[in-house]
């Protein structure tokens, strides 16, 4: 930790920034990630850096970190005063800017103070001294108003607490700029509280940080700077003070957006699909993850989800869409009126449920096919011609979906693994249209998305529910549910435990219902 | 046009080095042997030898692309070639039946590695080491009291070992390879030309004309010089023509068919494949059941090839169809690895192990060789990964 009277000491002697990136340039085959940026980090704030998706945020902190190495770019960065060239992320690890991904680097399997030091262990003699790394790890997460027991596992806390770790090893690298890179995009309203609490408590103990999110509010809330980039050019730098969200977003997106929620009305019809006291037993983890749930939707009518992380959505989705693998369910499932049972995945999707994971990377999409493959997939027998695909549908099919859904890429034959975040999700969305459901069921759907391709996606779901669809949204944004959904169910502890309509909702009446239980 | 070639031996570095490497292979040890190792002669030989090997590392592909591994092949092959040995010499089986039982048992050892793998969720690794020990342990039971069978079956021996009958019965060339030869180059350009109109259709980037000519006669000549030297030899042997056509129909399944797509997106991302309504059993149980075929038919060809089943029948052929696959460039991450490529990897381990005979390398030798080509093929391989991402 930086000690607070040296700290005082260095200001008067450096100059009012810590961090100068200047006139970064970075080019990838084919495109110009960054043109001639320009960023400038006060001591000892806390600037947010936003964009949308692919305007070059990521790439801009990868060349700070020396994962893109000196020479593969073009521009000086000074940090402290001297000008630095990072071959490795190590090197600036060294000289004290530390990065937190949005995929937490921790190993699940080893204790939280193994973790901690991972990397640079305290050694004496080349024997790790473990006293001194327990002692020094409590120390650290003293310091951010923790006390775990630092010999569990990773993998034994919740995604909040795992958030803090990563930031206690960050404090034990005797960092000076921290860089966070959506740390709040897995987190529920609590625990993002806490964090965005405990990153200006750092900026008490003069610790400068750089935080990337797409959340405005959180945003608005911390930051003493907001920097916007967009197409790879800084748009602004401005301080913050009273501005509105609104400003923000069209430096973002370059024009207004006026109602990210757009408007729908339309016949809502009858019951399409119930669920009755449902209950599903994980296997792995053994234990019930849905202890009760009774709920249904309607024709053309989208259903809200709520709740906080782990209240047990994701796996009641997973579970009625046939999982037998990993869950022992029981209770009814009712489609168009007809008693159900779904043995597989397969057998969902022929019944006319499609569910789009909230973790596209990791069960959504196959990164290393192309955008076509990736659509057609959930429904290649509607393509073949005897045993083969036709390929020149599935061409004609994945051209169709990539312009009504305005998918961004050079072509259909692009890699997913290439695309922004916002793009995957909507091939994902195009993967699942196109085994033609009658009730989508969405988890996350705009998770660590930009608003500009968050609008289209609501759009997209709008045209799809008047077109007869229905539709259940899991998400963490309350504003969101409330935004788009008609009815809303509010789930915490593996049970559904309320239901609102969509005009007496409130965040609060949704927050107390989901913390209540 | 220059330009255009210099960019498209950039980007496509990876798939078209393996066949470069096999060029200059070729071209040191002809060079080296004084002509020997290209002559009709000793190209026909090449093929027959490599075909047993060959055909399961088509299978081990798949196996691979599904991110598991099957060991038991070696042995599994030298068990089931000694099964079809005892039928015939010992219980007077003909041909045809001998083979379709061998066959039906090879798929139904690979039904049950798939089982295991899948429903019970054994490592295949695991399992199929196991594989490999009892399937040691009934070839040695097999050929315990006879030590090595000797097959005298002209009609079983002709697999390994004969060509194709010849309907022109001209002197000097046979003729019938050289219309095979001629049909296959005919087909392959239709197909190219078919292809190429397909993507000026939907507004694909397509190679240039004079490129397009370019790639058509330099694989067109390849092909077809290949087929004139076996044609002044013997012709296409039985051997040859059975890899042909099991990598046709290898290729074509794994390229065109939605059981293809199903394979590759299970290796890509099994859970994204899970929730799109593929079964990972089925596709498991299948990929184990088409590699036990595939043993099966590397039992009976390496068998009718040497006349005889031996104890040892079978070592290390495991070992050799997953360099053979590797070096053709499969990804042990999954997902990736064309059949075909892994044919030409196994036809660049079996050059090596050819030419280095004809030079004289002590077996010894030949095996620190062949290691390292294999560390040189995949360092090649995943260098030129990370440059094309």
């Amino acid at each position: 930790m930086v000690n607070a009277t040296l700290f005082q000491v260095r200001v008067i002697f450096l100059s009012e920034y810590i961090l100068e990136m200047k006139n970064i340039t970075k080019e990838f085959p084919g495109v110009k990630a960054l043109d001639n940026v320009n960023f400038k980090v006060k001591r000892g704030e806390i600037h947010c850096l936003i964009g949308e998706n692919g305007s070059g945020k990521s790439t801009l902190m990868k060349v700070l970190s020396g994962f893109h190495k000196h020479g593969t770019y073009d521009g000086q960065i000074i940090f402290e005063g001297k000008e630095q060239k990072f071959n490795t992320i190590y090197d600036s690890e060294k000289v004290g800017i530390v990065t937190i991904y949005q995929e937490l680097a921790l190993i699940p399997e080893l204790t939280v103070y193994e973790n901690i030091f991972l990397g640079h262990e305290i050694k004496n003699k080349g024997i790790i001294d473990w006293n001194k790394t327990i002692t020094e790890a409590e120390k650290v997460l003293k310091k951010l108003g923790y006390t775990l027991d630092t010999s569990k596992k990773v993998k034994d806390f919740g995604v909040g607490v795992q958030q803090i770790i990563e930031i206690a090893k960050a404090l034990s690298k005797n960092v000076k700029l921290l860089i966070l890179d959506e740390p709040t995009s897995a987190l529920n309203e609590t625990d993002s509280e806490k964090l965005l609490q405990i990153i200006k408590d750092l900026k008490n103990h003069g610790i400068t940080s750089i935080l990337i999110s797409h959340k405005l509010n959180e945003v608005l809330e911390v930051a003493d700077t907001i920097t916007v980039l967009r197409d790879g050019l800084t748009i602004t730098t401005i301080e913050n003070n009273n501005i509105s969200e609104n400003v923000i977003i069209k430096h973002m997106v370059g024009r207004e957006i006026n109602d990210i929620y757009p408007k729908r009305d339309h016949e809502i019809g009858d019951k399409l699909f119930e669920v009755k006291n449902w209950k599903a037993f994980d296997k792995k983890n053994e234990r019930y993850v849905v202890k009760s749930a009774n709920f249904y939707v309607r024709r053309g009518e989208i259903v809200g989800i709520a709740g906080l992380i782990g209240a047990g959505r994701t796996e009641l989705a997973h579970s009625i869409f046939g999982n037998p693998d990993d869950y022992k369910v029981s209770g009814e499932l009712y489609f168009e009126g007809k008693k159900v049972q779904f043995k597989s995945p397969s057998d969902a999707i022929k019944s006319g449920i499609a569910y789009v994971s909230e973790d596209r990377k990791g069960n959504g999409l196959i990164l290393d096919f192309d955008i076509k493959t990736n659509i057609t997939i959930a429904n290649l027998k509607k393509i073949l011609k005897g045993i083969f695909v036709n390929e020149n549908e599935e061409v004609i099919i994945a051209e169709d979906y990539r312009k009504s859904l305005k998918i961004k890429s050079h072509s259909i034959e692009q890699k997913v693994l290439n695309l922004s975040g916002g793009n995957q999700q909507k091939v994902s969305l195009a993967k699942w249209l196109f085994v033609t459901p009658k009730l989508l069921i969405l988890d996350e759907p705009t998770r660590g998305i930009d608003v500009g391709a968050k609008h289209e996606i609501y759009s997209i779901m709008n045209e799809l529910v008047a077109e007869g669809m229905s539709i259940i949204m899991i998400s963490s944004e309350l504003p969101e549910v409330l935004g788009m959904s008609d009815r809303i169910y509010v789930m915490a502890g593996g049970k559904i435990i309320g239901e609102l309509s969509n005009k007496e909702a409130t965040q609060e009446k949704i927050m107390a219902m989901a913390v209540e239980y | 046009m220059f330009g255009e070639l210099k960019t498209l031996l950039k980007k496509h570095i990876r798939e078209y080095g393996m066949y470069i490497a096999l060029v200059i292979i070729m071209l040191i040890f002809s060079f080296l042997t004084d002509g020997l190792f290209l002559s009709a002669r000793n190209i026909s030989n090449l093929f027959n030898q490599m075909g047993y090997i060959a055909v399961l590392a088509v299978g081990m592909t798949l196996v691979i692309v599904i991110r598991h591994i099957d060991l038991s092949v070696g042995f599994g092959s030298g068990f089931l070639g000694a099964i079809a040995a005892i039928l015939m010499m010992q219980h007077n089986m003909p041909v045809l039946p001998t083979i379709l039982i061998v066959f039906a048992l090879g798929i139904i050892f690979g039904l049950i590695n798939g089982f295991f793998i899948s429903f019970i969720g054994l490592p295949s690794f695991v399992m199929t080491l196991a594989g490999m020990l009892i399937f040691r342990g009934g070839l040695l039971v097999a050929t315990q009291k006879t030590g090595t069978i000797i097959i005298s079956n002209d009609t079983f021996n002709e697999i390994g070992n004969g060509y194709i009958p010849d309907f022109f019965h001209n002197e000097n060339i046979h003729v019938t390879t050289l219309l095979i030869g001629i049909i296959i180059i005919l087909f392959y350009i239709y197909f190219e030309i078919k292809r190429r109109n397909n993507k000026i259709k939907y507004n694909f980037e397509v190679l240039s004309i004079p490129i397009f000519i370019l790639k058509i006669l330099l694989i067109s000549s390849i092909v077809g010089y290949l087929f004139w030297i076996l044609a002044s030899y013997n012709g296409l042997s039985w051997t040859f023509v059975i890899v042909l056509i099991v990598t046709f129909i290898y290729h074509i399944m794994t390229t065109k068919t939605a059981l293809g797509r199903h394979i590759y997106a299970v290796g890509g991302n099994p859970e994204a494949a899970k929730l799109s309504g593929i079964s990972l059993n089925k596709i498991t149980l299948f990929v184990f059941g088409s590699m036990g075929l595939l043993t099966a038919l590397s039992g009976i060809l390496y068998a009718s090839r040497f006349q005889s089943a031996t104890p040892t029948a079978g070592t290390l052929f495991e070992l050799d169809a997953i360099a053979a696959a590797y070096v053709g460039g499969v990804s042990a991450a999954g997902g990736v690895g064309k059949v075909t490529n892994s044919i030409v990897g196994a036809l660049v381990m079996a050059s090596l192990i050819n030419g280095m005979n004809l030079i004289g390398v002590g077996i010894s030798f030949q095996y620190i060789i062949r290691g390292a080509v294999l560390i040189a093929a995949v360092v090649f391989d995943i260098k030129t990964r990370s440059k094309a991402s």
